[in-house]
C-alpha cells in the first residue's frame, strides 16, 4: 500500500462541491496551509468548513472565505483574537454582509462531536453550554440533578491535517501543539489528506511513536510547509 | 487610592492559586498570571490546545511556533511537560480533572453566573472558544476583570444582561479594586485595595456586596 501523492493539486484532487471539510490548526501550529491554497486552485465550493477559529490571518482559511468557497463555517471562535492585527477580518467582512453561515461551537463541545462521528457513536449528552444560548434548540436533559445538552455527531467528507512525519502507509507524528485537532480530524472525516514535513520509510517510525494509526489517513503529500509565525 | 494596574491584579491572583494544583489561565487578561507564578509553588499550566507544563518563553529563547497557548502567544514547555491532542485535553477540563481556571468576564452576577463570550451588541461577532468547556469541568472558577466597564458600569451584577458562559459556576472574582466571593444573594468582599472604605465600593458595584469580617487590605 502507498498513500503518497506527488503534488498537493493530486492531494486535493476529486473533492465535491457542497463538501464538509475539517480543518486541523489551532493558532500558528498544525495549518494544513499549503492544501488550503491549492484547494483554492481548484473550482471547488460550496463547503462547509470546520475549524476551532475563523482564520489564522491573511492565509488559508480567510483566502477560500474570501474567494466565496466557503458557504458555512462551524467553529468555537469566530471573531480575530486581537483587533489590532485581525486575524479573521475575511469572515468578520462576510459574516456582516451576510454572506456566510456561522455555526458556533464550544471547543471542547467541537472535538467530542467529532470524536463520536470518528469512534461511531451517536448523539452524546454533555454538561456545556447547559442554561446558555448555545443550547437553545437542542434537547437537553437533568440527569442526577445535573443539566446535559444532546449534541450530534459531526462527520465530514475531508479532512486536512498538517503533520511531522509520515510514512507510505499514512501513520502520522505531530510536532508538539500541531497535534491538536488533526488526530481526531483524521477519524471524523471519509477522505483524510495529511500534509506533512516529511515521508519516512515504512517501519522508520517506531510503533508507539505513531500518533495518528495509518487506517485514518487516505492520502499523504510531503511539501515544504511555510511557518506561520504569531 | 489607585486601582491595581494589570501586572499588579496578576501577581493577586497568581499568589491565590492553590501550590502544586493543575490551572488554566483564560485568553486575554489571565493569560498575563503565568509569569508571577513562583517555582516553589509548584503549579501546572494547562492549555486547551494540548498542553500541560508550559512557561511563558524566557527573553533569548529561540521560539518554536509548534509551542503556543490558547492566547496564540509562544511559550516554552517545563520539565515534565506532555503533549495531547483537543480531545484528552478537553477531557482535562470537561472531565473534573482542572483544579482551577482563571477567566476574564464581561459580567459576573451575585450568583456565580458568569458572561464573557458575547456582548448581544448588534454586529458583534461571537467567540466561545473553550471557556463554557472549562466551567463545565473545572474544580474551581476565578473570574479577573476590571470592577467597571469603559463606561463605567459595574461588571459585578445582581443578573447578568449579556448571553451567559455558565450558570452559577464561578467562585470567585478578582478586580482592580476587591476580591470578593460569590455567595448567591450577594458578593462577600475579601480584601479591598489600601485607601478604599466598603461605601466606596459599594457605590460602584451593581449588586449588594458584604464586609468579611476579616476583610484585609491587598498588598500590592
Amino acid at each position: 500500500m502507498n498513500k503518497i501523492v506527488q503534488s498537493l493539486s493530486e492531494a486535493v484532487d476529486g473533492i465535491a462541491d457542497g463538501s464538509t471539510l475539517l480543518l486541523g490548526g489551532f493558532g500558528s501550529s498544525g495549518v494544513p496551509l499549503e492544501l488550503m491554497q491549492a484547494l483554492l486552485d481548484t473550482g471547488v465550493t460550496d463547503l462547509t468548513v470546520v475549524s476551532n477559529s475563523a482564520g489564522g490571518g491573511p492565509m488559508g482559511l480567510s483566502q477560500l472565505i474570501e474567494a466565496g468557497k466557503v458557504r458555512k463555517l462551524i467553529c468555537s471562535y469566530a471573531r480575530s483574537l486581537n483587533a489590532k492585527t485581525p486575524t479573521a477580518a475575511a469572515f468578520e467582512k462576510r459574516y456582516r454582509a451576510g454572506q456566510i453561515e456561522l455555526e458556533l461551537v464550544p471547543q471542547g463541545t467541537m472535538a467530542e462531536r467529532l470524536r463520536a462521528a470518528g469512534a461511531g457513536m451517536g448523539p452524546f449528552f454533555t454538561p456545556t453550554a447547559y442554561g446558555t444560548r448555545l443550547a437553545e434548540g437542542k434537547e437537553t436533559r437533568v440527569i442526577n440533578g445535573r443539566g446535559f445538552v444532546l449534541e450530534e455527531p459531526l462527520h465530514a467528507d475531508v479532512a486536512f491535517v498538517k503533520a511531522h512525519l509520515a510514512d507510505p502507509l499514512g501513520n502520522l507524528t505531530y510536532r508538539y501543539a500541531g497535534r491538536n485537532f488533526a488526530p481526531v480530524m483524521c477519524m471524523a472525516a471519509k477522505l483524510t489528506v495529511a500534509q506533512v514535513d516529511r515521508v519516512l520509510a515504512v517501519g522508520d517510525i517506531e510503533p508507539e511513536q505513531v500518533m495518528t494509526p495509518s487506517i485514518f489517513v487516505q492520502r499523504v503529500v510531503e511539501c515544504e510547509h511555510v511557518p506561520i509565525i504569531p | 487610592m489607585s486601582p491595581l494596574s494589570r501586572d499588579q491584579l496578576a501577581r493577586v491572583v497568581a499568589a491565590d492559586i492553590p501550590a502544586n494544583s493543575y490551572a488554566n489561565l483564560g485568553i486575554g487578561m489571565p493569560t498575563g498570571v503565568a509569569k508571577f507564578l513562583r517555582p516553589e509553588q509548584g503549579v501546572t499550566l494547562h492549555s486547551e490546545n494540548g498542553i500541560l507544563g508550559m512557561t511563558a518563553l524566557p527573553e533569548g529563547q529561540t521560539p518554536d511556533v509548534d509551542l503556543i497557548n490558547a492566547s496564540r502567544e509562544l511559550v516554552t514547555l517545563t520539565p515534565g511537560a506532555s503533549i495531547c491532542d483537543h480531545v484528552v485535553s478537553f477531557s482535562m477540563m470537561r472531565g473534573g480533572h482542572i483544579d482551577v481556571t482563571i477567566l476574564g468576564g464581561f459580567q459576573v452576577s451575585v450568583e456565580g453566573d458568569l458572561a464573557n463570550w458575547d456582548t448581544g451588541v448588534a454586529g458583534a461577532i461571537p467567540a466561545v472558544g473553550g471557556a463554557m468547556d472549562l466551567v463545565a469541568g473545572a474544580k474551581q472558577v476565578f473570574v479577573m476583570m476590571q470592577h467597571t466597564d469603559r463606561d463605567g458600569q459595574s461588571k459585578l451584577v445582581t443578573e447578568c444582561t449579556y448571553p451567559l458562559t455558565g450558570k452559577a459556576v464561578v467562585a470567585k472574582v478578582y478586580t482592580d479594586l476587591a476580591i470578593l466571593e460569590v455567595k448567591h444573594d450577594r458578593f462577600v468582599v475579601r480584601g479591598m485595595i489600601a485607601g478604599m472604605t466598603f461605601e466606596q465600593l459599594q457605590a460602584v458595584t451593581a449588586a449588594p456586596l458584604e464586609m468579611a469580617v476579616d476583610c484585609h487590605t491587598i498588598e500590592v
